[in-house]
């Protein structure tokens, strides 16, 4: 065994940043500084256990230092300039609108693992979603399989233990067309990162026996070295597990996976830009059968009452998830009674290692043999390794040898927190040139949109996810017939009718993603996000005022002041829209540091905001599919077209500049997504589907060909807020807060009424011919495309 | 006395066990279908089987659920099927020699093959196989299914009174079912052939309403005496009509899978 005692009391500045880099610490000079004077408080060098321990605890990754830290924000309008400081940007923007909107239903937020709101009378629902990028960077496959199986472990590590009922997944790629030539040196190729991403998904999830439901993939050359990979899990939890209490003198117990050398310093890597030198032990190696066996176990331990508290090992390993149950009483163990995958791991690897698969209890002495008892029975490993005190400090010790000794509040109170400064300055946007195109052109277009890499069917990808095991999903990711004809399904439901014994109810699964805008302004994008989330939700029949939501924010550098500043205005569209729709943020993760270098220089990727929503719905019969159901209905477009061609994917392909991002009214978009609710659980719809990346155009398509029904729509009974817009601009603006409703005839007198006072269309109607035609006058333009070859677009792109 | 004891056994439920191990998935679905025609559902792990070998016997219907057992290593449920062969081999054997209902969904299919306990239960040797799909790819969607009929009834008590096309999910990567021409003329010939991959009108179809390119498409088999059933395709993923994608069933509520539940338990009654 090998304990070090690290210098430390006499460095200089300059040495305190050099050890800091030389071991991977990640911790700036400041925290340095900090550490020092703790040190020479208690007048003696810390071991590398020590120094290790305190670099986990303290990285952004498990502290969220930056949105949690001190932040000077000035942004600069119409000349003007407006100085803003926060003391905890988490708390004062997302948190803060979570609290004030106060909803009884949310059981849980913010504090544990997932956030976990109200399901039924004994039960609620917990959702997470987490990032892993850079893993999945070095390693696609086992980067995202470890994120899949980390993000299952917070749902197992919620309260006492949730039942995972789902997964979720988005990723970010570079375009998979990229040449070979164009990929910076020691990095994989996207297409090579995209597969083994997926890869890796299918394999842990499949294994795990939890559905792959909801997702989205997103493909731009600013994620080719550093791809973001979003994994989250959705679970069910009785209302009496939802809180943990770990008593002095209760036992450690870790069960599950052995510690290896694999997953070292992946919390503080994190925070380091990616090179080629990037070091691949940090990523974790996975084993799904050995979480599987945890799961079946652990589910029966908890109803049994045989712990008090439990949490996973992620980010940090042991060091996290002891230091976490421990934070309020104290903690002492024995690192050498902690199994090993192999021999040889020094003690500080032992304390660090995010080894795969491991949970920690805190158990109660009278139950020590119960509960080894009932995991043996499976054949899965658990071991006691400690014990709880009272004493607030984190003990270590190595057969018999202390090798760390340190007070809880200096662990997780004593970071520093310095200022950032953030700048944001307006740009001004034009309105792009009209949009003229003729008929013949208008038609291919809408093929191509229907091809392009950011519209196109994920069949492949979704395909190979075992999306309907627990045999709980009610509206899947691909709707239609789901065997010839198939389009994308809004949100999935999954109604836990094997978990809950008679239940009705369902919940509902959607996200919302689009980076494309947040090149030009992250305030929209991220608002955008937040509709795009919820109104996916809606679409299906969720309630809107039973929703809630979840952020994960990955960005750049948040050293740099405009990168810092973008994520400023992010968050505080999260407070707006999140106050303004009456719908709580509930759990959230942020991952910064998102760079990479390539010939010395450094490059940051696109701000990407993901919004997960998760809604409860009351009875699960009153759901909705996105596919056309029957010739002679009526076709209806809610919701008015505004000239947003700004960040559209039509003005990526055909190279528009200039133009708006869509811009959103809250109360407008409010007030309609509680009408069409109402139009669900009245059975006025048919089918519903939201237009959003493609516009109106693309998203009727999709209805028809996933239906295997033709429409008949005449363009100009679109509503407009811009007379001279041009056909193109109509069909293809991506503006927020609209919807496309199929309505049987004899219900559509009531279901018009229900939208009296609002902005709303009857547009055409379904047809039989397997055709979508769609004649404008105005422009005299008449289009007749067949649905198959509409389709046959649609899929042709992703086919690996 | 005695009849009263009988008359108590007659009340009492069927009692179905689903054996389930490390990577196990479909249990608790499989689980809530059967509770839905009315049985009494266990599932018990293989340790406590393997530590209490006549426990199984006591049951009326045994069922292997899908999943990755042992993650598939070596081949999809190969270890899973050596372990219930070696150590619980005399028992199984007997339990389907007896005419009780088993059934092998999925990788539960692909245990049941590989132990030998299908096609011919009598010789309990493997001589078929269910291979990598064609396109080499995990394969999750919904697929059409012919129920093969021989005058008008079916060889197998677990498909009675189906429909002629049925729609189900399929979700596997290994579901190609291989034998040699001369298993496979036999099973052909015996009319052990349950489910054939097929379009929404019953005819021959190919990929994707064929998933994985079995020979002869065929997606379930049985033993000789239709009791030992075994398929690619869920019929717990689909009891309600809800789960199914256009949400069709029967009896307004129910979704073809279930039949296939209810005929075991009919069977038996």
């Amino acid at each position: 065994m090998n304990v070090n005692i690290i210098e430390i009391l006499n460095l200089k500045d300059k040495q305190l940043v050099e050890l800091s880099k030389t071991n991977v610490l990640s911790l700036s000079l400041v925290e340095m500084k900090e550490v020092q004077k703790y040190f020479k408080n208690i007048k003696r060098n810390p071991t590398d256990v020590e120094l290790e321990t305190i670099a986990q605890t303290w990285s952004e990754h498990c502290k969220h230092k930056t949105l949690t830290g001190n932040i000077e924000y000035c942004e600069e309008k119409n000349g003007k300039k407006i100085i803003k400081k926060y003391k905890n940007l988490l708390k004062e923007t997302i948190f803060k609108a979570t609290v004030e909107l106060n909803k009884k239903w949310c059981l849980s937020v913010f504090k544990d693992n997932a956030g976990v709101i109200d399901f039924d009378q004994k039960n609620g629902v917990a959702f997470k979603v987490e990032t892993h990028n850079h893993p999945s960077a070095l390693e696609p496959y086992g980067g995202s399989a470890t994120g899949i199986g980390g993000v299952i472990r917070d749902i197992l590590g919620v309260g006492l233990g949730a039942k995972p009922l789902a997964n979720t997944d988005v990723f970010c790629f570079g375009h998979p067309d990229t040449k070979f030539s164009e990929v910076p040196e020691g990095m994989h190729h996207p297409k090579r990162i995209a597969k083994g991403v997926v890869s890796g998904v299918r394999d842990y999830g499949n294994r795990m026996g939890i559905p792959t439901v909801n997702g989205a993939v997103f493909f731009d050359k600013g994620y080719m070295a550093n791809p973001l990979v979003y994994c989250g899990t959705m679970g069910i939890i009785p209302k009496n597990k939802t809180d943990k209490e770990v008593k002095s003198g209760d036992l450690v117990l870790v069960v599950g996976g052995r510690t290896g050398r694999d997953g070292i310093h992946g919390a503080t890597f994190s925070s380091v830009e990616l090179d080629k030198e990037s070091d691949v032990s940090a990523v974790q190696i996975g084993n799904p059968i050995v979480e599987k066996k945890v799961l079946d176990t652990m589910l029966k331990a908890r109803d049994l009452k045989l712990y008090r508290g439990v949490t996973d090992c992620g980010a940090g390993g042991l060091s996290s998830a002891v230091g976490e149950l421990g934070e309020k009483t104290g903690v002492i163990v024995e690192l050498e009674k902690v199994p090993l995958k192999y021999k040889g791991l020094n003690p500080w690897e032992i304390w660090i290692s995010e080894a795969q698969e491991r949970m920690v209890f805190a158990v109660p002495a009278k139950n020590k043999n119960k509960i080894l008892n009932l995991f043996k029975k499976e054949n899965v490993e658990a071991t006691f390794i400690g014990k709880f005190t009272n004493d607030n400090k984190l003990t270590l010790t190595y057969n018999g040898r202390q090798v760390a000794c340190m007070e809880m509040s200096f662990l997780h109170d004593g970071v520093p927190k310095p200022t950032r400064q953030a700048v944001w300055k307006e740009q001004n946007i034009k309105k792009q040139n009209p949009v003229k195109v003729s008929a013949s052109v208008l038609s291919s277009d809408m093929k191509n949109v229907l091809s392009d890499i950011n519209v196109c069917s994920r069949d492949y990808i979704i395909r190979q996810y075992d999306h309907e095991v627990q045999g709980q999903t009610v509206v899947k990711p691909l709707q239609g017939n789901s065997i010839t004809n198939s389009g994308p399904s809004d949100a999935a439901v999954i109604w836990p009718y094997t978990v809950v014994k008679n239940t009705k109810k369902a919940i509902v699964l959607s996200n919302g993603l689009n980076p494309e805008y947040g090149k030009i302004d992250t305030y929209k994008m991220a608002a955008s996000s937040i509709e795009e989330a919820v109104r996916n939700a809606v679409c299906v029949g969720a309630d809107p005022e039973k929703i809630s939501l979840l952020d994960n924010f990955c960005w750049g550098n948040p050293n740099k002041p405009e990168i810092l500043g973008s994520l400023v205005r992010a968050s505080q569209a999260c407070y707006d829209l999140s106050k303004g729709f009456d719908i709580p943020f509930i759990s959230g993760k942020d991952s910064l540091y998102n760079e990479y270098t390539i010939a010395g220089k450094t490059f940051s990727i696109p701000p990407a905001l993901l919004i997960s929503a998760m809604g409860v719905i009351e009875n699960v019969e009153y759901t909705v599919t996105m596919n056309l159901k029957d010739v002679g209905n009526y076709i209806y477009l809610i919701g008015v077209t505004k000239n947003e061609l700004g960040g559209s994917v039509y003005a990526k392909i055909k190279n528009i500049k200039g133009g708006f991002v869509p811009d959103l009214d809250v109360k407008i978009s409010k007030a309609l997504m509680k009408k069409i609710h109402f139009s669900v659980k009245s059975s006025f719809v048919e089918a519903c589907h939201d237009c959003s990346e493609g516009g109106f155009i693309t998203a009727l398509s999709e209805m028809a060909f996933a239906g295997e029904k033709g429409v008949n729509i005449d363009a100009d009974l679109i509503k407009v807020d811009d007379k001279k817009m041009t056909l193109a601009e109509v069909l293809f603006s991506e503006s927020n807060t609209r919807f496309i409703v199929e309505v049987k005839p004899e219900n559509s007198v009531n279901f018009e009424k229900i939208f009296k006072g609002h902005i709303f269309s009857k547009v055409g109607y379904v047809s039989d011919d397997k055709n979508l035609i769609l004649v404008s006058k105005k422009s005299k333009i008449s289009i007749k495309e067949n649905i198959i070859n509409l389709q046959k677009a649609w899929q042709k792109t992703l086919q690996w | 006395m005695a009849k009263n004891i009988t008359m108590v056994k007659n009340m009492k439920k069927l009692k179905v066990i689903i054996i389930r191990t490390a990577g196990t998935n479909c249990d608790y679905e499989l689980q809530s279908a059967f509770e839905l025609c009315g049985a009494g559902v266990d599932r018990v792990h293989i340790n406590e089987l393997i530590s209490n070998k006549n426990k199984i016997l006591s049951y009326d219907i045994l069922a292997v659920p899908g999943g990755f057992s042992y993650g598939d290593d070596i081949a999809s449920g190969k270890i899973l099927s050596n372990e219930l062969k070696n150590k619980l081999g005399d028992n199984i054997k007997e339990f389907a020699l007896s005419k009780k209902p088993i059934i092998g969904i999925c990788n539960g299919f692909q245990v049941l093959v590989k132990m030998g306990l299908l096609p011919q239960p009598e010789e309990f040797e493997q001589i078929s196989t269910l291979s990598y799909n064609d396109s080499n790819k995990f394969e999750c969607r919904w697929v059409y299914l012919k129920t093969e009929r021989k005058n008008n009834n079916t060889l197998c008590l677990w498909t009675k009174d189906l429909p002629e096309v049925i729609s189900l999910p399929v979700a596997h990567g290994e579901g190609k079912f291989v034998a040699g021409e001369k298993v496979l003329a036999q099973i052909e010939k015996n009319s052990q052939i349950v489910f054939r991959y097929c379009d929404k009108n019953g005819m021959e179809a190919n990929y994707p309403l064929d998933p994985n390119g079995s020979l002869n498409a065929i997606a379930g088999i049985c033993n000789k005496q239709g009791n030992v059933f075994g398929l690619m395709p869920h019929p717990e993923r689909y009891i309600y009509s809800l789960q199914h994608p256009a949400r069709e069933g029967y009896d307004g509520i129910y979704g073809w899978g279930k039949k296939i539940f209810q005929n075991a338990i009919e069977y038996l009654k």
